[in-house]
Protein backbone atom coordinates (compact mmCIF):
# COMPACT_ATOMS: atom_id res chain seq x y z
CA UNK A 1 0.00 0.00 0.00
CA UNK A 2 1.57 3.21 -1.09
CA UNK A 3 1.83 5.90 1.66
CA UNK A 4 -0.40 8.82 -0.06
CA UNK A 5 -3.59 5.63 0.30
CA UNK A 6 -3.81 5.38 4.11
CA UNK A 7 -7.18 6.27 5.44
CA UNK A 8 -7.31 8.08 8.74
CA UNK A 9 -10.47 8.20 9.02
CA UNK A 10 -11.47 4.89 11.36
CA UNK A 11 -9.62 6.86 14.49
CA UNK A 12 -12.60 9.16 14.21
CA UNK A 13 -15.33 7.04 14.61
CA UNK A 14 -14.08 5.95 18.12
CA UNK A 15 -15.17 9.47 20.48
CA UNK A 16 -18.41 10.71 19.44
CA UNK A 17 -18.66 14.29 21.90
CA UNK A 18 -15.70 16.23 21.00
CA UNK A 19 -15.14 18.63 24.58
CA UNK A 20 -11.38 19.59 24.36
CA UNK A 21 -11.84 22.53 22.23
CA UNK A 22 -9.22 24.10 24.27
CA UNK A 23 -6.52 21.59 23.13
CA UNK A 24 -7.80 22.24 19.41
CA UNK A 25 -11.51 23.14 17.10
CA UNK A 26 -12.45 21.49 13.78
CA UNK A 27 -12.08 24.71 11.55
CA UNK A 28 -15.34 26.45 10.46
CA UNK A 29 -16.73 25.01 7.19
CA UNK A 30 -16.86 28.53 5.99
CA UNK A 31 -13.19 29.19 6.85
CA UNK A 32 -12.54 25.60 5.30
CA UNK A 33 -14.31 27.10 1.74
CA UNK A 34 -12.31 30.35 1.65
CA UNK A 35 -9.09 28.68 2.08
CA UNK A 36 -9.29 25.54 -0.84
CA UNK A 37 -9.34 28.68 -3.55
CA UNK A 38 -5.44 29.61 -2.74
CA UNK A 39 -4.20 26.02 -2.65
CA UNK A 40 -5.47 25.31 -6.47
CA UNK A 41 -6.26 28.27 -7.96
CA UNK A 42 -5.01 31.65 -6.71
CA UNK A 43 -1.23 30.10 -5.79
CA UNK A 44 0.78 33.14 -5.98
CA UNK A 45 3.11 34.21 -3.61
CA UNK A 46 2.31 37.60 -2.23
CA UNK A 47 5.33 38.71 -2.48
CA UNK A 48 5.81 38.48 -6.36
CA UNK A 49 5.11 42.16 -6.99
CA UNK A 50 5.46 41.62 -10.65
CA UNK A 51 2.02 39.70 -11.53
CA UNK A 52 -1.72 39.22 -11.04
CA UNK A 53 -0.55 35.58 -9.15
CA UNK A 54 1.63 37.30 -6.60
CA UNK A 55 -1.25 40.95 -6.33
CA UNK A 56 -4.10 38.66 -6.12
CA UNK A 57 -2.45 36.60 -2.66
CA UNK A 58 -1.05 39.55 -1.67
CA UNK A 59 -4.82 41.09 -1.35
CA UNK A 60 -5.95 38.19 0.32
CA UNK A 61 -3.19 38.14 2.63
CA UNK A 62 -3.45 41.91 3.64
CA UNK A 63 -7.50 41.64 3.74
CA UNK A 64 -6.34 38.46 6.41
CA UNK A 65 -4.51 41.07 8.28
CA UNK A 66 -7.69 43.82 8.54
CA UNK A 67 -9.94 40.80 9.55
CA UNK A 68 -7.23 40.02 12.69
CA UNK A 69 -7.22 43.39 13.68
CA UNK A 70 -11.17 43.49 13.62
CA UNK A 71 -11.02 41.13 16.68
CA UNK A 72 -8.69 42.49 18.66
CA UNK A 73 -8.94 46.40 17.62
CA UNK A 74 -4.95 46.97 16.33
CA UNK A 75 -3.74 48.15 13.06
CA UNK A 76 -2.66 45.55 10.32
CA UNK A 77 0.73 47.30 10.13
CA UNK A 78 0.80 45.60 13.88
CA UNK A 79 0.09 41.98 12.36
CA UNK A 80 3.44 39.54 12.05
CA UNK A 81 2.40 36.54 10.32
CA UNK A 82 4.18 33.08 12.34
CA UNK A 83 3.09 29.42 12.34
CA UNK A 84 1.50 29.44 15.23
CA UNK A 85 1.47 30.61 18.93
CA UNK A 86 4.16 28.53 19.74
CA UNK A 87 6.49 30.32 17.27
CA UNK A 88 4.66 34.30 18.44
CA UNK A 89 6.03 33.40 22.00
CA UNK A 90 9.00 32.46 20.71
CA UNK A 91 9.93 35.47 18.75
CA UNK A 92 8.20 37.64 21.11
CA UNK A 93 10.30 36.84 23.97
CA UNK A 94 13.27 35.80 22.83
CA UNK A 95 12.94 38.40 20.19
CA UNK A 96 12.25 41.73 23.12
CA UNK A 97 14.86 40.15 25.14
CA UNK A 98 17.49 39.94 22.56
CA UNK A 99 16.54 43.90 21.80
CA UNK A 100 16.65 44.82 24.97
CA UNK A 101 19.89 43.33 26.11
CA UNK A 102 21.62 46.47 26.71
CA UNK A 103 18.89 47.69 28.46
CA UNK A 104 18.71 44.71 31.41
CA UNK A 105 18.77 41.11 31.57
CA UNK A 106 15.62 40.96 33.90
CA UNK A 107 12.45 38.91 32.33
CA UNK A 108 9.22 37.79 34.56
CA UNK A 109 6.94 35.02 33.83
CA UNK A 110 4.40 33.36 35.83
CA UNK A 111 4.38 29.44 36.53
CA UNK A 112 1.38 28.92 35.09
CA UNK A 113 2.34 29.91 31.63
CA UNK A 114 2.17 27.25 28.88
CA UNK A 115 5.86 25.86 27.83
CA UNK A 116 6.19 28.12 24.68
CA UNK A 117 6.61 30.48 27.30
CA UNK A 118 8.41 28.97 29.90
CA UNK A 119 10.64 26.93 27.68
CA UNK A 120 11.71 30.12 25.99
CA UNK A 121 12.23 31.71 29.10
CA UNK A 122 14.37 28.85 30.65
CA UNK A 123 16.29 29.14 26.55
CA UNK A 124 17.24 32.74 28.09
CA UNK A 125 18.32 31.69 31.35
CA UNK A 126 20.82 29.76 29.59
CA UNK A 127 21.99 32.48 27.44
CA UNK A 128 22.80 34.75 30.93
CA UNK A 129 19.42 36.02 31.35
CA UNK A 130 17.57 36.01 34.64
CA UNK A 131 13.96 35.07 34.93
CA UNK A 132 11.95 34.83 38.08
CA UNK A 133 8.95 32.67 37.69
CA UNK A 134 5.77 34.14 39.75
CA UNK A 135 3.79 31.98 41.81
CA UNK A 136 0.06 32.22 41.69
CA UNK A 137 -2.85 32.13 44.07
CA UNK A 138 -5.15 28.98 44.59
CA UNK A 139 -7.67 30.29 41.88
CA UNK A 140 -5.01 30.91 39.51
CA UNK A 141 -4.34 34.15 39.59
CA UNK A 142 -1.48 36.36 39.51
CA UNK A 143 -1.49 38.81 42.77
CA UNK A 144 -0.86 42.38 41.40
CA UNK A 145 1.32 43.09 44.13
CA UNK A 146 3.51 40.07 43.75
CA UNK A 147 3.83 41.34 40.07
CA UNK A 148 4.80 44.76 40.99
CA UNK A 149 7.76 43.51 43.89
CA UNK A 150 9.09 41.49 40.87
CA UNK A 151 9.35 44.36 38.96
CA UNK A 152 13.26 45.68 39.23
CA UNK A 153 15.24 49.03 37.24
CA UNK A 154 16.98 45.76 35.02
CA UNK A 155 13.74 44.23 33.99
CA UNK A 156 13.24 44.56 30.18
CA UNK A 157 10.37 41.82 29.91
CA UNK A 158 7.41 40.40 31.30
CA UNK A 159 5.32 38.10 29.64
CA UNK A 160 1.24 36.74 31.32
CA UNK A 161 -1.00 34.61 29.74
CA UNK A 162 -4.53 36.27 29.17
CA UNK A 163 -6.73 32.59 29.85
CA UNK A 164 -4.76 29.88 31.27
CA UNK A 165 -5.26 26.93 28.86
CA UNK A 166 -5.53 24.51 31.49
CA UNK A 167 -8.08 26.34 33.67
CA UNK A 168 -9.53 29.19 31.52
CA UNK A 169 -8.40 31.53 34.40
CA UNK A 170 -8.41 35.62 33.09
CA UNK A 171 -5.23 37.77 34.04
CA UNK A 172 -5.83 41.33 34.94
CA UNK A 173 -3.90 42.26 32.06
CA UNK A 174 -4.72 45.57 31.82
CA UNK A 175 -3.68 45.88 35.51
CA UNK A 176 -0.31 43.93 34.36
CA UNK A 177 0.12 46.48 31.56
CA UNK A 178 -0.27 49.89 33.44
CA UNK A 179 2.11 48.21 36.13
CA UNK A 180 4.78 47.33 32.78
CA UNK A 181 3.58 50.73 30.95
CA UNK A 182 4.66 52.72 33.96
CA UNK A 183 7.68 51.28 34.62
CA UNK A 184 9.39 50.86 30.93
CA UNK A 185 9.24 47.18 30.57
CA UNK A 186 8.00 45.58 27.87
CA UNK A 187 4.57 43.51 27.94
CA UNK A 188 4.18 40.42 25.90
CA UNK A 189 0.56 38.55 25.96
CA UNK A 190 -0.16 35.08 25.34
CA UNK A 191 -3.33 35.56 24.20
CA UNK A 192 -3.89 32.30 22.02
CA UNK A 193 -6.53 30.92 24.45
CA UNK A 194 -8.13 34.27 24.78
CA UNK A 195 -9.01 35.36 20.94
CA UNK A 196 -12.41 34.99 19.88
CA UNK A 197 -13.44 33.99 24.06
CA UNK A 198 -12.93 37.53 25.96
CA UNK A 199 -12.91 40.86 24.58
CA UNK A 200 -9.19 41.95 23.32
CA UNK A 201 -8.97 45.38 22.64
CA UNK A 202 -5.16 46.82 22.05
CA UNK A 203 -6.15 50.19 22.04
CA UNK A 204 -7.28 50.48 25.51
CA UNK A 205 -4.77 47.51 26.62
CA UNK A 206 -1.37 48.79 27.48
CA UNK A 207 0.28 45.43 25.70
CA UNK A 208 3.37 45.68 23.71
CA UNK A 209 3.61 41.88 21.66
CA UNK A 210 0.25 39.22 21.77
CA UNK A 211 0.18 35.87 20.80
CA UNK A 212 -2.62 34.76 18.11
CA UNK A 213 -3.42 31.20 17.41
CA UNK A 214 -6.04 30.17 14.45
CA UNK A 215 -6.46 27.03 15.52
CA UNK A 216 -8.52 27.48 18.58
CA UNK A 217 -10.83 29.47 17.02
CA UNK A 218 -12.09 27.61 14.25
CA UNK A 219 -9.04 28.25 11.91
CA UNK A 220 -6.84 25.96 10.44
CA UNK A 221 -3.76 24.49 12.38
CA UNK A 222 0.07 25.59 11.52
CA UNK A 223 -1.05 29.74 11.52
CA UNK A 224 -0.86 32.10 14.18
CA UNK A 225 0.46 35.58 14.59
CA UNK A 226 2.33 38.21 17.04
CA UNK A 227 1.17 41.96 17.52
CA UNK A 228 3.59 44.24 17.74
CA UNK A 229 2.38 47.86 19.25
CA UNK A 230 3.78 50.46 17.33
CA UNK A 231 2.57 53.58 19.22
CA UNK A 232 4.79 53.41 21.16
CA UNK A 233 7.02 51.37 18.78
CA UNK A 234 8.04 47.88 20.00
CA UNK A 235 11.29 46.44 18.38
CA UNK A 236 12.15 42.97 18.43
CA UNK A 237 15.35 41.03 16.97
CA UNK A 238 14.01 38.38 14.18
CA UNK A 239 14.06 34.73 14.98
CA UNK A 240 14.04 33.66 11.50
CA UNK A 241 16.13 34.90 9.10
CA UNK A 242 15.89 35.18 5.28
CA UNK A 243 14.05 37.60 2.89
CA UNK A 244 12.64 40.31 5.28
CA UNK A 245 9.56 39.76 5.29
CA UNK A 246 7.12 41.14 7.82
CA UNK A 247 9.08 44.38 8.22
CA UNK A 248 12.11 42.12 9.02
CA UNK A 249 10.53 40.53 12.07
CA UNK A 250 9.45 36.89 10.49
CA UNK A 251 10.95 35.90 7.19
CA UNK A 252 9.80 32.96 5.24
CA UNK A 253 7.22 32.96 2.37
CA UNK A 254 3.39 33.51 3.50
CA UNK A 255 1.25 30.92 3.54
CA UNK A 256 -1.79 32.15 1.74
CA UNK A 257 -4.04 29.55 2.54
CA UNK A 258 -3.38 29.29 6.01
CA UNK A 259 -3.43 33.29 6.62
CA UNK A 260 -6.43 33.43 4.71
CA UNK A 261 -8.39 30.73 6.98
CA UNK A 262 -6.71 32.84 10.02
CA UNK A 263 -8.20 35.66 8.83
CA UNK A 264 -11.76 34.41 8.09
CA UNK A 265 -11.52 32.51 12.04
CA UNK A 266 -11.35 35.53 13.46
CA UNK A 267 -13.36 37.61 11.51
CA UNK A 268 -16.50 34.66 12.00
CA UNK A 269 -14.98 35.41 15.70
CA UNK A 270 -15.52 38.67 15.94
CA UNK A 271 -19.12 38.28 14.43
CA UNK A 272 -20.19 35.61 16.63
CA UNK A 273 -18.44 35.56 19.65
CA UNK A 274 -20.78 37.22 22.25
CA UNK A 275 -23.57 34.84 20.77
CA UNK A 276 -21.49 31.69 21.12
CA UNK A 277 -20.35 32.83 24.38
CA UNK A 278 -24.09 33.47 26.10
CA UNK A 279 -24.93 29.84 24.26
CA UNK A 280 -21.94 28.38 25.56
CA UNK A 281 -21.90 29.82 28.97
CA UNK A 282 -25.21 28.30 29.73
CA UNK A 283 -23.89 24.82 28.74
CA UNK A 284 -20.64 24.71 31.03
CA UNK A 285 -23.10 25.94 33.88
CA UNK A 286 -25.23 23.01 32.94
CA UNK A 287 -22.25 20.62 32.98
CA UNK A 288 -21.24 21.76 36.30
CA UNK A 289 -24.22 21.42 37.63
CA UNK A 290 -24.59 18.01 36.76
CA UNK A 291 -21.00 16.88 38.08
CA UNK A 292 -22.18 18.62 41.61
CA UNK A 293 -24.56 15.61 42.06
CA UNK A 294 -21.77 13.77 43.01
CA UNK A 295 -20.12 14.16 45.95
CA UNK A 296 -16.33 15.17 46.20
CA UNK A 297 -15.77 17.38 43.07
CA UNK A 298 -13.65 20.22 43.21
CA UNK A 299 -13.53 23.10 40.79
CA UNK A 300 -10.19 23.99 39.69
CA UNK A 301 -9.46 27.86 39.02
CA UNK A 302 -11.34 30.91 39.36
CA UNK A 303 -15.08 30.57 39.94
CA UNK A 304 -16.34 34.31 38.13
CA UNK A 305 -12.06 35.27 36.52
CA UNK A 306 -12.70 32.08 34.03
CA UNK A 307 -13.63 32.02 30.60
CA UNK A 308 -17.09 30.50 30.02
CA UNK A 309 -15.48 27.82 27.62
CA UNK A 310 -13.35 25.81 30.08
CA UNK A 311 -14.19 23.38 33.17
CA UNK A 312 -11.75 21.85 34.55
CA UNK A 313 -12.37 19.87 37.96
CA UNK A 314 -11.16 17.18 39.70
CA UNK A 315 -13.15 13.96 40.74
CA UNK A 316 -11.41 12.98 43.86
CA UNK A 317 -10.26 9.27 44.62
CA UNK A 318 -10.51 8.49 40.97
CA UNK A 319 -7.46 8.84 38.32
CA UNK A 320 -7.97 11.06 35.51
CA UNK A 321 -6.62 8.54 32.99
CA UNK A 322 -8.64 5.83 34.13
CA UNK A 323 -12.04 8.14 34.19
CA UNK A 324 -10.89 9.13 30.42
CA UNK A 325 -10.60 5.63 29.25
CA UNK A 326 -14.08 4.94 31.04
CA UNK A 327 -15.81 8.19 29.47
CA UNK A 328 -15.67 6.44 26.15
CA UNK A 329 -17.73 8.45 23.25
CA UNK A 330 -16.31 11.64 25.30
CA UNK A 331 -13.20 13.38 24.22
CA UNK A 332 -11.43 15.65 26.86
CA UNK A 333 -8.00 15.94 28.61
CA UNK A 334 -7.07 15.61 32.02
CA UNK A 335 -4.60 16.80 34.29
CA UNK A 336 -2.79 13.55 35.48
CA UNK A 337 0.56 12.29 34.91
CA UNK A 338 -0.36 8.69 33.23
CA UNK A 339 -1.66 11.24 30.53
CA UNK A 340 1.51 13.54 29.98
CA UNK A 341 4.47 11.86 27.98
CA UNK A 342 7.10 13.04 30.99
CA UNK A 343 4.23 11.22 33.99
CA UNK A 344 4.03 14.53 35.73
CA UNK A 345 1.41 15.85 36.91
CA UNK A 346 -0.51 18.90 35.52
CA UNK A 347 2.10 22.02 36.61
CA UNK A 348 -0.48 24.49 36.19
CA UNK A 349 -2.85 22.73 39.13
CA UNK A 350 0.37 22.33 41.17
CA UNK A 351 1.26 26.02 40.77
CA UNK A 352 -2.22 26.77 42.26
CA UNK A 353 -1.63 24.54 45.23
CA UNK A 354 -3.57 21.28 44.02
CA UNK A 355 -2.50 18.58 45.99
CA UNK A 356 -1.00 15.58 43.38
CA UNK A 357 -3.72 13.44 43.86
CA UNK A 358 -6.13 16.30 42.85
CA UNK A 359 -4.25 16.77 40.03
CA UNK A 360 -4.18 13.75 39.06
CA UNK A 361 -7.86 13.17 39.22
CA UNK A 362 -8.75 16.10 37.16
CA UNK A 363 -10.49 16.88 34.00
CA UNK A 364 -10.81 19.41 31.55
CA UNK A 365 -13.89 20.00 29.83
CA UNK A 366 -13.74 22.39 26.92
CA UNK A 367 -16.70 23.89 25.68
CA UNK A 368 -17.20 25.06 21.67
CA UNK A 369 -19.08 26.65 19.03
CA UNK A 370 -20.60 22.97 17.96
CA UNK A 371 -21.21 21.88 21.26
CA UNK A 372 -24.99 20.92 21.94
CA UNK A 373 -27.23 20.29 24.97
CA UNK A 374 -27.23 16.31 23.99
CA UNK A 375 -23.62 16.35 24.03
CA UNK A 376 -23.39 18.19 27.08
CA UNK A 377 -26.03 15.39 29.07
CA UNK A 378 -24.58 12.50 27.83
CA UNK A 379 -21.13 13.87 28.69
CA UNK A 380 -22.90 14.13 32.33
CA UNK A 381 -24.63 10.50 32.35
CA UNK A 382 -21.34 8.97 31.17
CA UNK A 383 -18.52 10.80 33.61
CA UNK A 384 -21.16 10.10 36.69
CA UNK A 385 -21.76 6.26 35.91
CA UNK A 386 -17.75 6.32 35.58
CA UNK A 387 -17.04 7.78 38.47
CA UNK A 388 -19.51 5.95 40.34
CA UNK A 389 -18.01 2.46 38.95
CA UNK A 390 -14.55 4.14 39.55
CA UNK A 391 -14.90 5.07 43.18
CA UNK A 392 -16.24 1.91 44.08
CA UNK A 393 -12.28 -0.12 43.04
CA UNK A 394 -11.06 2.80 44.73
CA UNK A 395 -9.16 1.67 47.82
CA UNK A 396 -8.60 5.76 48.64
CA UNK A 397 -12.90 6.33 48.65
CA UNK A 398 -12.83 3.43 50.79
CA UNK A 399 -10.67 4.95 53.34
CA UNK A 400 -12.08 8.12 53.19
CA UNK A 401 -15.73 6.35 53.58
CA UNK A 402 -14.56 4.31 56.66
CA UNK A 403 -13.57 7.72 58.25
CA UNK A 404 -10.01 7.62 57.26
CA UNK A 405 -8.30 11.12 56.90
CA UNK A 406 -6.33 10.50 54.06
CA UNK A 407 -3.06 13.20 55.15
CA UNK A 408 -2.50 10.98 58.08
CA UNK A 409 -1.36 8.20 55.98
CA UNK A 410 2.20 7.34 55.30
CA UNK A 411 2.26 6.45 52.11
CA UNK A 412 5.22 4.36 50.38
CA UNK A 413 8.21 6.61 50.02
CA UNK A 414 8.05 8.43 46.51
CA UNK B 1 -3.52 6.28 23.83
CA UNK B 2 -4.26 2.85 22.12
CA UNK B 3 -4.99 0.21 25.55
CA UNK B 4 -3.81 -3.51 24.01
CA UNK B 5 -7.50 -5.72 24.10
CA UNK B 6 -6.34 -7.44 27.84
CA UNK B 7 -5.86 -4.02 29.60
CA UNK B 8 -9.32 -3.21 27.82
CA UNK B 9 -10.48 -6.16 29.36
CA UNK B 10 -9.42 -6.21 32.60
CA UNK B 11 -10.96 -2.56 32.93
CA UNK B 12 -14.50 -3.24 31.40
CA UNK B 13 -14.70 -6.46 33.27
CA UNK B 14 -12.06 -6.44 36.66
CA UNK B 15 -12.09 -9.58 38.31
CA UNK B 16 -12.11 -9.63 42.20
CA UNK B 17 -13.03 -6.63 42.99
CA UNK B 18 -13.86 -5.98 46.80
CA UNK B 19 -11.62 -6.26 50.15
CA UNK B 20 -12.00 -8.84 53.03
CA UNK B 21 -11.98 -7.77 56.50
CA UNK B 22 -8.23 -6.59 56.89
CA UNK B 23 -8.63 -8.06 60.96
CA UNK B 24 -9.39 -11.60 59.64
CA UNK B 25 -6.62 -13.92 60.86
CA UNK B 26 -6.24 -15.52 57.18
CA UNK B 27 -5.71 -12.31 55.37
CA UNK B 28 -3.12 -10.60 54.47
CA UNK B 29 -3.67 -6.81 52.65
CA UNK B 30 -0.76 -5.33 51.01
CA UNK B 31 -1.46 -1.57 50.16
CA UNK B 32 1.42 0.19 47.50
CA UNK B 33 2.19 2.95 46.17
CA UNK B 34 0.51 6.90 47.01
CA UNK B 35 -1.78 8.96 46.00
CA UNK B 36 0.83 11.51 44.98
CA UNK B 37 2.10 9.53 42.01
CA UNK B 38 -1.37 8.25 40.92
CA UNK B 39 -1.42 4.85 41.72
CA UNK B 40 -2.45 3.45 45.04
CA UNK B 41 -3.44 -0.23 44.80
CA UNK B 42 -4.77 -2.45 47.72
CA UNK B 43 -4.29 -6.31 47.16
CA UNK B 44 -5.85 -8.61 49.99
CA UNK B 45 -5.24 -12.55 50.06
CA UNK B 46 -6.90 -15.00 52.04
CA UNK B 47 -4.81 -18.06 52.90
CA UNK B 48 -6.20 -21.64 54.33
CA UNK B 49 -4.54 -23.76 56.85
CA UNK B 50 -2.36 -25.18 53.85
CA UNK B 51 -0.70 -22.17 53.49
CA UNK B 52 -2.15 -21.37 49.55
CA UNK B 53 -4.20 -18.31 48.58
CA UNK B 54 -7.73 -19.50 48.20
CA UNK B 55 -9.03 -15.74 47.34
CA UNK B 56 -7.53 -12.68 46.63
CA UNK B 57 -9.32 -9.20 46.04
CA UNK B 58 -7.88 -5.69 45.26
CA UNK B 59 -9.07 -2.12 44.33
CA UNK B 60 -6.84 0.38 42.98
CA UNK B 61 -6.95 4.18 42.37
CA UNK B 62 -4.91 4.37 39.04
CA UNK B 63 -5.14 4.41 35.37
CA UNK B 64 -6.19 1.68 32.93
CA UNK B 65 -2.86 -0.41 32.93
CA UNK B 66 -2.70 -0.30 36.92
CA UNK B 67 -6.38 -1.94 37.21
CA UNK B 68 -5.42 -4.33 35.26
CA UNK B 69 -2.34 -5.12 36.36
CA UNK B 70 -3.94 -5.73 39.71
CA UNK B 71 -6.97 -7.49 38.49
CA UNK B 72 -4.92 -9.79 36.64
CA UNK B 73 -2.38 -10.72 39.88
CA UNK B 74 -5.83 -11.39 42.18
CA UNK B 75 -6.59 -14.15 39.32
CA UNK B 76 -2.61 -15.76 39.10
CA UNK B 77 -2.51 -15.54 42.81
CA UNK B 78 -5.35 -17.77 43.95
CA UNK B 79 -4.72 -21.37 44.16
CA UNK B 80 -1.17 -20.67 44.31
CA UNK B 81 1.35 -21.07 47.56
CA UNK B 82 2.49 -17.70 49.17
CA UNK B 83 5.96 -19.00 48.06
CA UNK B 84 4.57 -19.18 44.84
CA UNK B 85 2.57 -16.10 44.49
CA UNK B 86 6.32 -14.23 45.41
CA UNK B 87 7.05 -15.69 42.57
CA UNK B 88 5.20 -14.05 40.24
CA UNK B 89 7.04 -10.87 37.92
CA UNK B 90 6.16 -7.92 37.08
CA UNK B 91 7.54 -8.77 33.37
CA UNK B 92 5.35 -11.78 33.25
CA UNK B 93 2.54 -9.31 34.36
CA UNK B 94 2.95 -7.14 31.57
CA UNK B 95 3.84 -9.60 28.72
CA UNK B 96 0.10 -10.81 29.47
CA UNK B 97 -1.43 -7.56 29.40
CA UNK B 98 1.07 -6.21 26.86
CA UNK B 99 1.99 -3.22 28.75
CA UNK B 100 3.86 -0.45 26.66
CA UNK B 101 7.24 0.32 28.55
CA UNK B 102 5.96 3.60 29.46
CA UNK B 103 3.37 1.73 31.92
CA UNK B 104 6.04 -1.17 32.72
CA UNK B 105 5.87 0.40 36.57
CA UNK B 106 2.63 -0.41 36.73
CA UNK B 107 3.57 -3.82 36.67
CA UNK B 108 6.12 -3.58 38.69
CA UNK B 109 3.71 -1.87 41.55
CA UNK B 110 1.48 -4.66 40.94
CA UNK B 111 4.30 -7.29 41.79
CA UNK B 112 5.21 -5.32 45.77
CA UNK B 113 1.68 -5.59 46.24
CA UNK B 114 1.72 -9.58 46.05
CA UNK B 115 4.84 -8.97 48.25
CA UNK B 116 3.46 -6.35 50.81
CA UNK B 117 0.19 -8.75 51.18
CA UNK B 118 2.27 -12.20 51.78
CA UNK B 119 4.59 -9.76 54.55
CA UNK B 120 1.43 -8.83 55.54
CA UNK B 121 -0.10 -12.18 56.10
CA UNK B 122 3.51 -14.04 57.74
CA UNK B 123 3.89 -10.95 60.22
CA UNK B 124 0.36 -11.25 61.72
CA UNK B 125 0.72 -15.05 61.75
CA UNK B 126 3.92 -14.78 63.44
CA UNK B 127 2.62 -11.84 65.71
CA UNK B 128 -0.85 -11.51 65.75
CA UNK B 129 -0.89 -7.85 65.54
CA UNK B 130 -3.55 -5.79 63.09
CA UNK B 131 -2.54 -5.84 59.71
CA UNK B 132 -0.34 -2.59 59.06
CA UNK B 133 -1.78 -0.37 55.83
CA UNK B 134 1.00 0.08 53.67
CA UNK B 135 4.19 -1.33 52.45
CA UNK B 136 7.77 -0.27 52.95
CA UNK B 137 8.85 -0.44 48.96
CA UNK B 138 9.10 2.80 46.91
CA UNK B 139 6.42 2.19 44.82
CA UNK B 140 6.44 5.62 42.61
CA UNK B 141 6.85 5.70 39.15
CA UNK B 142 9.00 8.88 38.84
CA UNK B 143 11.20 7.51 41.91
CA UNK B 144 12.61 4.76 39.20
CA UNK B 145 13.49 7.60 36.09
Amino acid sequence: MSLSSRDPAPARAAASVYLDYAATTPVDRRVANKMIPYLTELYGNPASRSHAFGWAADEAVELAREQVCSLINADPREIVWTSGATESNNLAIKGAAHFNRAKGKHLITVATEHKAVLDSMRELEREGYEVTVLPVLPSGLLDIAVFEAALRPDTVLASVMMVNNETGVIQDIAAIGALCRAKGVVFHVDAAQAAGKVVIDLDVLPVDLLSLSAHKIYGPKGIGALYVRRKPRVRIDAQMHGGGHERGMRSGTLATHQIVGMGEAFWLARENMAADNARIKTLRDRLWAGFQQMDCVVLNGDESQRAVQYLNCSFNYVEGESLLMGIKGVAVSSGSACTSASLEPSYVLRAMGRSDELAHSSVRFSIGRFTTVEEIDFTIAQVTEVVNRLRAMSPLWDMVQAGIDLSTIQWSEH
Amino acid sequence: MAYSEQVVDHYENPRNVGAFDANDASVGTGMVGAPACGDVMRLQIRVNAQGVIEDAKFKTYGCGSAIASSSLVTEWVRGRTLDEALAIKNSQIAEELALPPVKIHCSILAEDAIKAAVADFRSRQATGEAATLVSEQPACASSTR
